[in-house]
């Protein structure tokens, strides 16, 4: 009797849906609701046109996002990483610029050189970054908002503010508007890059320690692993892709600046958080990371074809964000009512 | 003359989730007085009845009745409104704050907006001496030991009229002096009509204080017994719903091997353990006993490389390795498994699986070249959870759905991981219910009959008595004595707990 009655609760229609949600998150039901609404507002939302578009703009936040992820599943953040886009994006033009001046036949010593300077001088901030967190026991969000503001001033410094020119056209040509077998160049580097990522994470032991480090330190040192390397990794991974990111926008714009990124570390936190990464660390799937910054890359291209304003897509966005943390918390609850 | 109507009870008590029903229409009854001790294997259902007892969750149907008269208990509050109060086994202080501080939590005195503080230390004052707890209302939780920590969350039930307490485990983290103060509290409440509901694991404790005992198993109620009527055997059948042999198997000890693990005058940094000397051979199961704090933990922990080595040395099989790290140490097949699982032991988050092959990883079968072998890995898991009798056998499950006593299984499965000549368990059936208490015990035999040497930390007293042929007995960071064969007895032991002077 009892047990007919309870099983004829959870398939109630409502459980299903709640079932879903518990399992999967909030970011399949944002999916699709957005997929209505702007197919609904516009035309041209669902042409295939329009999806590759999504596909080429979402590259730079796919690419912050992975990064982002791992600080996230070792119970931190990075605040930082607007300011390693700035940096690297000021630094690899420079160098590139120079080079490229000096010597103006060696187009690919200077393209490849200084998209090497850009993606250092961006993982230098992490580099800053894993020391405080993984030596000195800073908070990663006191320690990454003061790395934001140390490189935010030494790309500025660098370059007064202005925009760095004179790189080889050649580079943008590749990284910025190339394609290969149909697909931009940038797609494919953030192709190469999730892939990597993907064998580190799922593949191989330290994939398994970032879980552990985030998931419970202390059980994780008991376990024989190393917890400060492993945050160190951390950190300089995270800038080292954003700073990626940096290089591959910096070819889009053909110009160094100083001014790009700088809703990178919200939008970056908000694709993971939507994506189900957990706040409080070791929970979070790659796959599901790189779906919340297309779904973030989706939202913006749909609220532009729907003529909104940009002031009110940034309220949009923020708006999602929390959502996406409320979102959370109620699942949280629902598993935990699961528990017993 | 009529029975009173009973203090609290419940009629037909259930609660259901979705695909679950944890608790399945349980009637129980609370007399005024008594101590009323709730007992059945983790995940019985004994958490759930007293969660909605007490107000932090409620009923999916059946109701509770207080002296007769339906209620119902939408909070904590409410609960408390009508006299029933909780203490959980997670304590819900603020370490931050003070004694005083966290005892009006919720319920501050207030003179017009701003807080009446000179009238709440007063009230502190006395429900501290009623309750004859030695503690001061301005010290801050945070510096307060566990047993200390417990006393401030029983006084908070105080600060209202107390008529039900119910109490989840409180001795398991208790010293034994600790747990007599306890119980001598106990005593004098029920003498005031107080009743109370009592969850614990163990049979001395029901013997000592119990007057009724209701066995849950399943969600289900099975039955009632006076505590006299009530013999160990008995319990645990209705527990389990069959018939279990002793719970601590039978040993032949043989003699130990050449010394594993030799400590030589170890002291920690923190001055924790102070000259510590000891050693473990090959194949033995040595003890190690003392109150909470006593530093028996803490030398195994300096041993592993988890508390700084301020002087003397570590021997690990005949080669010094004072200093190394807790990763070196398990390189070397040395092994220890924290005492607290959920604090220290346990990605609460993550799969059974994961949890077991933590410690694991960099070998081989879980390890291919510089990648993870996923099919060496889940066979590993799949035999040990298979080996252990996880319940339910669901490996990829978080750890924190699973009940006390698995999640424990999932963190000493680390020991069959890989090859160990060394592995320490430090409190290995805290929580655990009689069933797994024994697939556990087991468990350890099998892994020194294999010749691993092996340390069982443990409050627990006939642990060491019964599992182990040598022990030694901490006091205040020293080893107060070593105690072997006929020389291993409850009394030695006891005697040893405290200053040598006074015993």
């Amino acid at each position: 009797m009892m047990a007919e009655a309870s099983t004829k609760r959870t398939s109630a229609p409502g459980d299903w849906l709640k079932l879903l949600f518990v399992r999967l998150g909030i970011l399949p039901f944002l999916l699709v609701i957005a997929i209505v609404v702007f197919s609904l507002m516009s035309d041209n939302f669902l042409t295939g046109r329009n999806l590759m578009n999504v596909l080429r703009q979402s590259v730079y936040l796919t690419i912050v996002a992975l990064g982002q992820m791992l600080a996230l599943l070792t119970g931190g953040f990075d605040l930082s990483v607007g300011t390693i886009l700035a940096l690297s994006s000021v630094v690899g033009a420079m160098v590139m610029a120079s080079i490229y001046g000096a010597l103006p036949e060696a187009v690919f010593l200077a393209i490849s050189l200084g998209f090497l300077a850009g993606v250092a001088a961006g993982s230098m901030i992490g580099v800053a970054n894993a020391v405080g967190v993984a030596f000195f026991n800073v908070s990663p969000f006191m320690m990454s908002l003061g790395m934001a503001s140390v490189g935010f001033g030494i790309a500025l410094y660098l370059t007064g503010g202005v925009p760095v020119y004179g790189m080889p056209v050649e580079f943008g040509d590749i990284f910025g508007f190339g394609s290969i077998f149909g697909l931009p160049t940038p797609v494919w580097v953030a192709l190469l890059l999730i892939v990597l990522l993907w064998v580190l994470l799922y593949q191989t032991p330290y994939g398994r320690y970032f879980y552990a480090v985030g998931g419970n330190a202390k059980a994780a040192r008991l376990s024989g692993i190393n917890v400060r390397g492993t945050l160190f990794a951390t950190y300089v991974l995270c800038a080292a892709l954003a700073a990626t990111a940096g290089m591959l926008l910096t070819a889009r714009l053909d110009t160094g600046e100083a001014n790009i990124g700088a809703s990178m570390p919200l939008e970056s936190i908000a694709a993971c958080v939507i994506a189900g990464v957990s706040l409080r660390g070791g929970i979070g799937r790659l796959e599901n990371v790189v779906l919340g910054a297309l779904f973030i890359g989706l939202v913006q291209n749909g609220m532009n074809l729907a003529r909104i304003e940009s002031y009110l897509q940034t309220v949009v966005l923020g708006a999602l964000l929390i959502l996406a943390v409320i979102a959370d918390q109620i699942r949280l609850r629902y598993v935990a009512s699961l528990k017993d | 003359m009529a029975q009173p109507a009973p203090l609290l009870a419940t009629r037909g008590l259930t609660k259901d989730y979705p695909g679950v029903c944890a608790l399945d229409a349980v009637d129980f009854d609370l007399r005024a007085g008594e101590v009323h001790v709730l007992f059945g294997e983790n995940g019985a259902g004994k958490s759930t009845l007293i969660s909605m007892l007490s107000g932090a969750n409620t009923p999916s149907a059946g109701h509770i009745e207080r002296d007769g008269k339906t209620v119902a208990f939408n909070s904590v509050h409410d609960a408390r409104a009508h006299g029933v109060s909780a203490v959980f086994q997670e304590f819900s202080l603020i370490p931050q704050m003070t004694v005083e501080e966290n005892l009006f939590l919720g319920a501050e005195h207030c003179k017009g907006v701003f807080l009446d503080r000179a009238d709440m230390r007063r009230e502190a004052d006395r429900i501290l001496s009623e309750l004859a707890f030695d503690l001061q209302p301005g010290r801050s939780v945070q510096h307060l030991s566990r047993a200390e920590q417990q006393m401030v969350e029983i006084a908070k039930a105080f600060r209202s009229d107390l008529s039900v307490l119910i109490l989840d485990e409180p001795t398991a983290s208790l010293t034994d002096h600790e747990t007599d103060q306890l119980f001598r509290l106990i005593k004098g409440l029920t003498a005031r009509g107080v009743g109370i509901i009592y969850i614990t694991h163990r049979m001395a404790e029901i013997r000592r204080i119990g007057d009724r005992i209701t066995v849950l198993r399943d969600g289900k109620y099975i039955a009632t017994l006076d505590v006299d009527e009530a013999d160990e055997d008995r319990l645990v059948e209705l527990m389990t719903g069959r018939e279990v042999g002793a719970i601590f198997p039978e040993i032949n000890f043989d003699p130990a091997g050449p010394d594993v693990l030799r400590l030589e005058g170890v002291t920690t940094v923190d001055g924790r353990v102070l000259e510590v000397s000891m050693s473990v051979g090959k194949g033995e199961i040595l003890g190690l006993a003392g109150l909470v704090g006593s530093g028996k933990s803490e030398a195994m922990q300096a041993a592993f490389g988890a508390l700084k080595v301020g002087s003397g040395q570590v021997v690990y099989q005949e080669r010094d390795v004072t200093g190394h790290s807790p990763g070196a140490a398990i390189r070397d097949g040395f092994l220890y498994l924290p005492a607290d699982r959920h604090d220290e032991g346990l990605l609460m988050m993550r799969p059974v699986r994961e949890n077991m092959a933590l410690a694991s990883l960099d070998v081989p079968p879980f390890k291919r070249g510089i990648f993870l072998n996923r099919a060496g890995e889940r066979r590993i898991v799949k035999d040990l959870a298979e080996r252990l009798n996880l319940s339910p056998n669901l490996p990829e499950r978080a750890v924190d759905h699973f009940s006390g006593g698995n999640q424990q299984k999932a963190m000493l499965a680390r020991s069959l991981t890989r090859h160990v000549d060394l592995v320490v368990f430090d409190e290995p059936t805290v929580g655990v219910d009689v069933g797994t208490r024994q697939a556990i015990y087991r468990f350890i035999i099998d892994l020194a009959k294999a010749g691993t040497a092996v340390v069982i930390v443990s409050s627990d007293l006939p642990e060491i008595l019964n599992l182990t042929n040598r022990a030694y007995v901490f006091y205040r960071g020293r080893i107060q004595a070593e105690l072997t064969g006929e020389d291993l007895t409850e009394e030695n032991v006891l005697a040893n707990f405290f200053e040598k002077e006074i015993a």
